[in-house]
């Protein structure tokens, strides 16, 4: 479940992308796959849609689990 | 406004199925493909409506928000501002939505909503949204929304039908949104009020995306599915494409044949068909068959969906270079052929990704080296068995194409060094569901490759052709002559200029003289060739037979060498036409044409010299 986004610096456009994509308070989201260097990028899942996320990006939402994984 | 014709703009979500709803209406041929970027600019069709109204379909480029971070969601955003230089604001706004994919899709569709504009909503895969078991109350939706809401499936014959008569019945009227600066978080919380009441959801994704991605996406299985792919494309290209050239290889000198058998021996025209045309454009018009069937895996590949999981698997070492995982998927086009690459890069967001990606795409193994690869190969390269199962001539071609995907690498990587500017840059990119691409589209992908090719064949290729042929023959060889009359001609005299350049790296001036008009378009120096040797010949027939012609006049150092020329030489006039729209610059086109012509003589005088060391 995403808590909240926070800009890595003011303005964070990738932040804000992040929003736009639905990023927001109260969705749920799932960690589907990992990339296979290193375990990047992430691949999240959130509602019905897909996303590769580096680490850095994936960084910028805070989560908090709840159950199930 | 007037009451004859009507502007209409497509609007949506990247690989939402706007542009598969668009040849629908317009009955045209726009490329379609499963993965964010494929319109990269704008596209106007039109067609007439049962009213008899002419109705503009205008074909808007994907956009997530229009808050845009890429030069394509700009577009889109100023289109439908009626900002756009040039454009009228659209009088109907067609926001297409996937229907699967509503939570994404639908609070873009309220954004549209609060540009005041008229808007339709289409419904897009229905028929995937009904198989995954998703029961959708569009009257409800269509009520919520305050828009007219229709259902349609773009991949289906007559499948925007509904879409149609509503856009024909009357323009719908303007609805004032309640909340017209709402924050995000607002929108969002109304998509999911919206999608609570009108929507039932059995599951999120479909069960067979699952079970595919556990697979294509399994750090070792993944990658290795991915290997194997590659490999066996390549290897169909070289071993499926031969029955099928033989037969035009044969065809094409039987024709030549004929047609010049009516004709004196001697004469002027003879030559120029027999030597100029045939020759030259048989030689080039062989490689059809394995053109066609590279871009068949390239077509499936992009319908299937399966791209972005390649991007996905291979992101974190294409960031280590210095691109972005994004790149693959231009980098993938321009083995077809380098500019639909450089102009699929608008889906990059990021300036400086995306010009390392245009500024390396030369590097990939377009099809025009193809024609060349192949005469090389096949009159070099044995033809025998590498462990059994491999064919050598197949790997040797893998080979080149590795040694043009590795200095890529090298030199995005090398540019990445360079930059000043380490800030960073974001990937953030959609894994679209699979789909089993549809053998229509496919089918009108690889027609419209033949048709681009036979018009080069027939146009700028005959063209150089004819003209080389003309440069090769004049001034004819004066009274007692001893060499050959094409050493006394102009193109003669070039090539042996030219020579003194090329010598250090093994090339003689036949292959000076062929890399001229290969500037044009690389596989016009096949054909060029072509011409030159059967000029220089005595013997006619041998205008048909360059691979064995070639095999015995050159040594294997010069074949290896003009190999390696080829993996890296900028010989593409429209390549760097390209790269001056997309970047606006000269300096990239003198950056890219500089390094590349560096790179690929350096490499020639390497190969060419070790080669000769070593035989």
């Amino acid at each position: 479940m995403v808590q909240t986004v926070t800009d890595a610096h003011p303005a964070d456009p990738i932040a804000q992308r992040l929003r736009d994509l639905g990023f927001v308070s109260g969705e749920p989201v799932r960690l589907v796959a990992r990339g296979p260097l290193g375990g990047d990028p992430l691949l999240i899942q959130i509602g019905s849609t897909r996303f590769a996320l580096r680490k850095t990006e994936a960084a910028r939402v805070d989560v908090s689990v709840d159950g199930v994984a | 406004m007037s009451a004859a014709s009507m502007r209409i703009a497509l609007v949506g979500n990247p690989n939402c199925g706007k542009t598969a709803l668009f040849n629908q209406l317009t009955g045209g041929r726009q490329k379609v493909a499963n993965y964010a970027g494929v319109t990269v600019e704008r596209k106007e069709g039109r067609f007439i409506a049962p009213s008899g109204r002419t109705l503009h379909v205008l074909d808007l480029p994907g956009a997530y928000s229009f808050d845009a971070t890429s030069p394509d969601e700009a577009i889109t955003r100023d289109v439908c501002h009626g900002r756009y230089p040039g454009e009228a604001a659209p009088d109907l706004i067609v926001c297409v939505a996937d229907a699967t994919n509503l939570r994404l899709h639908l609070r873009f569709v309220l954004e549209v909503r609060r540009l005041g504009r008229p808007v339709v909503l289409a419904l897009n895969m229905m028929d995937a949204a009904r198989r995954r078991g998703m029961v959708i109350d569009v009257e409800g939706l269509s009520r919520r929304l305050g828009v007219p809401v229709v259902e349609t499936i773009a991949i289906k014959r007559g499948g925007a039908q509904a879409l149609i008569e509503r856009i024909d019945a009357a323009i719908p009227e303007i609805v004032p949104t309640a909340v017209d600066n709402a924050g995000i978080e607002q929108l969002h919380a109304e998509v999911r009020s919206i999608l609570a009441e009108t929507v039932t959801l059995p599951r999120d994704t479909a069960a067979i995306d699952d079970a595919i991605d556990r697979w294509a996406l399994h750090p070792v299985f993944g990658l290795l599915i991915l290997a194997t792919l590659m490999f066996f494309i390549f290897q169909a290209v070289f071993s499926w494409a031969q029955p099928v050239m033989d037969g035009i290889q044969a065809g094409i000198t039987g024709l030549g044949a004929w047609v010049t058998g009516f004709l004196p021996g001697d004469s002027a025209l003879h030559s120029l068909l027999n030597d100029g045309v045939f020759a030259g454009l048989g030689a080039v018009l062989v490689f059809l068959p394995q053109i066609l069937i590279l871009f068949l895996f390239i077509l499936v590949l992009e319908e299937s969906g399966y791209l972005p999981r390649a991007a996905f698997l291979l992101d974190k070492m294409m960031f280590r270079v210095g691109l972005t995982g994004r790149a693959f998927i231009p980098l993938l086009s321009s083995f077809a052929c380098a500019i639909p690459g450089i102009m699929a890069t608008r889906s990059i967001q990021d300036p400086r990704d995306r010009l390392t990606t245009i500024l390396v795409a030369p590097l990939m193994t377009c099809s025009a080296r193809l024609p060349v690869y192949t005469l090389l190969i096949a009159a070099f390269i044995p033809d025998r068995a590498v462990w059994g199962v491999f064919n050598l001539q197949g790997v040797v071609l893998f080979a080149l194409y590795f040694a043009g995907i590795f200095s890529a690498l090298g030199v995005a990587f090398v540019m990445k060094r360079l930059r000043k500017d380490k800030s960073e840059h974001a990937l953030i990119m959609e894994l679209p569901s699979y789909r089993l691409p549809n053998v229509r589209d496919i089918a009108l992908g690889l027609w419209e490759r033949a048709l681009i090719f036979l018009k080069r064949v027939g146009g700028i290729i005959l063209a150089l052709t004819v003209l080389l042929w003309f440069l090769s023959t004049f001034p004819g060889a004066p009274e007692g002559a001893t060499q050959p009359a094409i050493d006394y001609s102009i193109a003669g005299r070039l090539g042996r200029m030219l020579e003194y350049i090329f010598a250090p790296i093994g090339f003689n001036w036949q292959i000076c003289v062929a890399l001229v008009p290969g500037l044009a378009a690389r596989e016009v120096a096949v054909a060029a060739l072509g011409t030159v040797y059967a000029m220089s010949g005595s013997d006619d027939a041998v205008a048909s037979q360059l691979g064995p012609l070639i095999s015995h006049q050159w040594s294997l150092a010069t074949a290896l060498s003009l190999l390696a020329w080829y993996v890296f030489a900028p010989q593409c006039m429209s390549t760097l036409a390209v790269i001056r729209r997309e970047t606006n610059s000269w300096r990239n086109v003198a950056v890219a044409a500089g390094y590349l012509f560096g790179l690929a003589y350096l490499a020639s005088f390497a190969t060419y010299q070790i080669a000769r060391a070593l035989s």
